[in-house]
């Protein structure tokens, strides 16, 4: 029974969300080696305790963001647009 | 027990009486009882069955804990089993029964099971039935199943309604800033200084009356009546008949509200139940505590109950339980309930198991050092025998004649809903109970909740608590209060002897399930749990568990604490399946799409079948057609002439933006860059790990401006997954993706006279010939009276076929144009089921073929991959398991013998070798209007290159059986497209 505050939207329920990933991963260009495209799409960490992973505010504006929570807790520390722009633009405006 | 009820006295309403029926008998109680206490004021002393044994129960408690005054209420579909009658508010024509009893509970042929109780001690089936001839594994299991059945049935308990739940429920959501579960002297306490200081607070009481202990004490009524009323004076929001169940993440609390159950003739527009999701900033748990009994052989006879019952049913109930009252008691609690019970008319015996005693309570009879050993009678208790302390163990002591017997073993505080977030429950050795452990969320346990037994101490409790909650710093009051302490006892037995004293009498557990348990080297109290089934009944041994522990501690020579104890999980007290399911029933349970020309279809004769959330048009009956019939028809008059079928539901992306041909370059396993404008392209895009993810066409309607469509069921999939590219991936391209399905009414008109029949609808002038509108191009056209819509030349079918969008609202104009002119060249609407025929004719793929499995090549599809780009799933797909020569490839099938027919999700074997999971699946199968016959699609090892020749078996064994099949190319019609070019 999360709940995250969108940066957009204000503090909503989790049920309006919907998980994404590990947050942490960064892909590879498309044209990279095999070997590289499988340690990022097949190889997680199993993180007990804060963990970046991505949401979907799916059933609200849509926007994926970051979200910094603690997988044993739930406590939820930050929450950020994914889009480094948006992310950036919203960071100036503050 | 010889229970009656007192002339005055009580909570009742002696004015307002009620009748109900009981077993098929009218009785009468009053208004503000329960069922358990108009049925005890009936003298109705046997009232259930136990679990294993089909012994007698009575009413053992006043409240949740209830094990033995467990039955059924309500008839028809409205039956409801294992309800607690010390729960159940009494209303005029409430109907209940007795349950696990056969005929009846006074007379049940079950209860030769306890001539038998040897042979069904913890883990009997287990040990009986499995594992030993015939019943060893892979066996004897079909043999089992039939012992089971019968097994079931002579345990277990109430048996609920098969028919539909006519009731309605309600969910609701509600936010706090300070949450009270109960409202005895701490909760009450609690809210009004809270909401004193400011706080919006919400207190929930499970009971139907507001006061917790407060009802049982007619001293303390006017102190409960000035709290109740100030706590409604400052503004708390007051829940009565509200269980909190749950407590959740995040400061949640799962509430069950139960709004007609008490009522004789509820308003129809009530829900029945409703249940809320309360959010709050802070929780004051005082949820009270539970007496505990003892176990001593026959501790579950009727007439046996906990000390605070009885002074429940006397003081709040008008009822004098017994006439003749033996109390047994291992602390001070019980002494009130013997003054009051003497000061009633009671002739009471006080057995304090304590070596030290103060005096007595006037008119009460003292008997010092003395525990219960077991009780005497049959139906109703008629004697206890006492014993009395010897060496580390019991010896018979004395006998008292009684027709009720009390015991308050000690008290437990629930601590349930603070253990659901994890708060590990520590023992308080000196309390002799397990009291709330540390927890670093909002959550503060008040009053009885946290071991605090004096009333004046559980108020001040209750203000610390709120206080805390609110952010000060304050000092509570220690738990604790009794004069003497108390002096635990868990069991009372004579050495070496055998008994039925029960742990956990709800499932029937006895001490020596517990021993029996060690002895078989059980360590672990979730083992012992699991192991005896002790704590897994209704109540999850709330009376039960503590004993058990105990018992197990003994047995492994340890102390309680080191055994420790299980997690309580929720709910606290059973939740209805239709409270947690609300609304979300029937029709409700899903949402339901329909596309714009839902109601046009309904005219014209369309039956509709689900696909995803929409509701598509399956086939056109006319009078007298099965639907094999008609879509065979239908199927058969698109390669004829021409058929007309709504595919709005097809999702629909807008992809705009300056990068726009770049990022479908990236998506799509096909180039996309060069794609002109006005142009479509049927495009395949893949996850990350090379599997196809979903295909369609995508439109260039301008440079910077693509259509996308997708699968029906994918849509909303393709969508999420385009906008994380963007927004997490490639931040950095400019590309905006829009939602556009419920935009567009469309239809696909397909047949040889489909460029015919769409040119009578357009502006005359409009040129759609080949020329004009090539295989795949796509313009924007305008129809008869302006409405102005998207042609693309499209084909699915395998047909001359376009498909025709117009904006959503001139949905039904378009089909008023299409229609006439579709009929007038004897072509016909057509459903998903023939379009299912045509697509599998020519070997088109849908989502029974990309399942999420296979790949690009598997579906026969290698070709749309291109080797002169990257795309997703580029890298992935050349995984070495992914491309092996023998992976299952697309194939179509025909039956050897053309009369036959044969069933999607058969197994394709090799001739012969019917076993395991074959060598390939068949994914659909269709009769074919063009080849006259039934065919499939399907995927075999290697292809149907490697099977030409070969004879194969598709391999139902539960449905059709075997059906010799011969493998052929996946394209079964038409192979070279020239139908759909010209």
């Amino acid at each position: 029974m999360l709940r995250i505050a969108c940066p957009f939207c204000g503090t909503r329920d989790h049920s309006e969300f919907s998980y994404g990933g590990d947050g942490s991963v960064t892909y590879p260009a498309l044209d990279a080696p095999m070997q590289d495209w499988h340690d990022a799409v097949f190889l997680r960490d199993n993180i007990c305790g804060r963990q970046v992973e991505t949401w979907q505010h799916v059933h609200g504006c849509r926007m994926w963001l970051m979200v910094e929570r603690d997988t044993m807790t739930h406590e939820i520390f930050s929450v950020r647009p994914a889009h480094p722009g948006l992310a950036g633009a919203l960071e100036a405006a503050e | 027990m010889s229970a009656r009820r007192l002339d005055a006295g009580g909570r009742i309403d002696r004015t307002c009486p009620v009748s109900f029926r009981w077993d098929g008998l009218t009785y009468h109680g009053f208004n503000g009882d329960t069922l358990a206490s108009a049925l005890m004021a009936n003298g109705q002393t046997v009232l259930g069955r136990s679990f294993k044994y089909h012994r007698p129960r009575g009413i053992m408690s006043a409240g949740v804990e209830e094990s033995g005054a467990i039955v059924s209420v309500g008839a028809g579909a409205r039956q409801e089993p294992n309800v607690k009658a010390t729960m159940q508010e009494l209303y005029d024509g409430l109907e209940a029964r007795g349950q696990n009893a056969w005929p009846n509970v006074h007379f049940d042929l079950g209860a030769v099971n306890g001539l038998f109780g040897r042979f069904f001690s913890a883990g009997f089936y287990y040990k009986t039935f499995m594992g030993l001839p015939p019943f060893e594994w892979g066996r004897g299991t079909g043999l089992w199943m039939q012992y089971e059945k019968l097994i079931r049935k002579a345990a277990g308990m109430g048996a609920a309604s098969r028919d539909a739940d006519p009731d309605a429920y309600d969910h609701t959501h509600a936010f706090c800033d300070i949450l009270v579960v109960g409202s005895g002297p701490a909760g009450l306490n609690a809210a009004l200084t809270a909401a004193e200081a400011g706080r919006d607070v919400m207190l929930v009481e499970q009971d139907f009356e507001l006061g917790g202990d407060y009802l049982n004490d007619p001293a303390a009524e006017a102190e409960r009546a000035e709290m109740v009323a100030a706590v409604g004076r400052a503004g708390v929001r007051i829940l009565t008949r509200t269980t909190a169940f749950g407590l959740y993440d995040c400061g949640v609390a799962g509430l069950v509200e139960r709004v007609t159950d008490h009522l004789a003739a509820p308003d129809p527009h009530l829900p029945r139940q409703r249940f809320w999701t309360v959010r709050a900033s802070a929780t004051v748990l005082a949820t009270g505590a539970l007496e505990r009994s003892v176990a001593f052989a026959g501790n579950d006879r009727p007439g046996v109950m906990t000390a605070s019952a009885a002074r429940s049913y006397l003081n709040r109930f008008g009822i004098l339980p017994g006439q003749r009252v033996v109390i047994a008691t291992t602390n001070d609690s019980a002494y009130g309930v013997a003054a009051d019970l003497a000061a009633a008319g009671g002739e009471v015996t006080l057995a304090d198991a304590r070596d030290e005693v103060t005096s007595a309570p006037a008119g009460v009879a003292m008997r010092p050092g003395l525990a219960p050993l077991s009780t005497v009678g049959r139906r109703g208790v008629q004697g206890v025998r006492l014993a009395t302390r010897s060496g580390n163990g019991w010896s018979q002591a004395a006998h008292e004649e009684c027709d009720l017997l009390l015991v308050s073993g000690g008290w437990s505080p629930v601590v349930n809903l603070s253990s659901h977030r994890g708060a590990k429950p520590i023992w308080n050795g000196d309390l002799a109970c397990f009291l709330a452990g540390p927890t670093d969320e909002p959550i503060h346990m008040a009053g009885s909740a946290d071991g605090v037994w004096n009333r004046e101490d559980c108020a001040a409790s209750g203000v610390a608590a709120a206080r805390r909650a609110m952010g000060e710093v304050v000092e509570a009051p220690a738990p604790g209060g009794w004069v003497r302490p108390i002096q635990p006892v868990y069991e009372v037995r004579l050495p070496g002897t055998k008994a039925k004293a029960f742990v956990d009498p709800q499932h029937d557990v006895i001490g020596d399930d517990v021993r029996l348990a060690h002895q078989e080297g059980f360590v672990s109290v979730e083992h012992l749990k699991r192991y005896t089934t002790l704590g897994m009944a209704t109540d999850q041994g709330k009376m039960g568990n503590v004993i058990g522990l105990a018992l197990m501690a003994e047995a492994l020579g340890r102390e309680v604490p080191a055994v420790g104890t299980t997690r309580f999980r929720p709910p606290y007290t059973p939740v209805a399946i239709g409270a947690l399911a609300g609304r979300n029933v029937a029709g409700h349970f899903k949402p339901l799409r329909r596309t714009p020309l839902h109601d046009w279809n309904l005219r014209h004769g369309a039956t509709m079948t689900e696909a995803g959330l929409w509701q598509r048009t399956w086939y056109f009956a006319r009078a007298g057609e099965t639907i094999t019939e008609a879509y065979i028809r239908e199927a058969a008059t698109v390669r004829q002439t021409v058929g007309v079928c709504d595919v709005s539901s097809l999702g629909k992306i807008a992809v705009q933006g300056p990068d726009a041909a770049e990022f479908l370059n990236r998506v799509y396993t096909n180039a996309f860059a060069k794609l002109p404008i006005g142009k479509a392209r049927y495009g395949i895009m893949l996850r990350d790990d090379g599997i196809v993810m979903d295909d369609g066409t995508t439109w260039r309607l301008g440079e910077a401006d693509f259509l996308m469509t997708t699968t029906t069921t994918n849509a909303g999939r393709v969508m999420v997954w385009l906008e994380e590219l963007l927004q997490t991936r490639w931040p950095y391209l400019r590309v905006h993706v829009t939602s556009v399905t419920d935009r567009w009414a469309g239809v696909s008109v397909a047949g040889p006279k489909a460029r015919e029949t769409i040119a009578a609808c357009l502006e005359l002038g409009t040129d759609i010939s080949t020329e004009a509108l090539p295989f795949m191009g796509v313009a924007p056209v305008t129809l008869k009276g302006g409405v102005k819509g998207l042609i693309a030349r499209i084909s699915f079918s395998g047909e001359q076929a376009y498909e025709l969008y117009v904006p959503a609202d001139q949905g039904e104009e378009m089909m008023d144009l299409l229609w006439p002119a579709t009929e007038k060249l004897g072509g016909c609407l057509y459903g998903l089921e023939a379009l299912g025929a045509l697509r599998i004719e020519k070997g088109h793929v849908t989502g029974a073929e990309l399942d999420g499995r296979m790949t690009i090549d598997d579906a026969g599809l290698g070709k749309m991959a291109s080797s002169k780009k990257p795309y997703i799933g580029a890298a992935l797909r050349q995984r070495p398991e992914l491309t092996r020569a023998d992976r299952p490839r697309l194939v179509g099938i025909f039956p050897k013998d053309r009369s036959q027919t044969f069933n999607g999700g058969a197994l394709l074997c090799a001739k012969g070798r019917v076993s395991g999971f074959g060598e390939g699946w068949v994914t659909a199968v269709t009769h074919s209007p063009a080849l006259g016959h039934w065919i499939g699609l399907g995927y075999i090892a290697g292809g149907h290159e490697a099977w030409a020749g070969k004879s194969v078996t598709a391999a139902d064994p539960v449905r059709r059986g075997n059906v010799e099949v011969e493998i052929v190319s996946p394209h079964m019609f038409d192979p070279e497209g020239v139908r759909m070019h010209g």
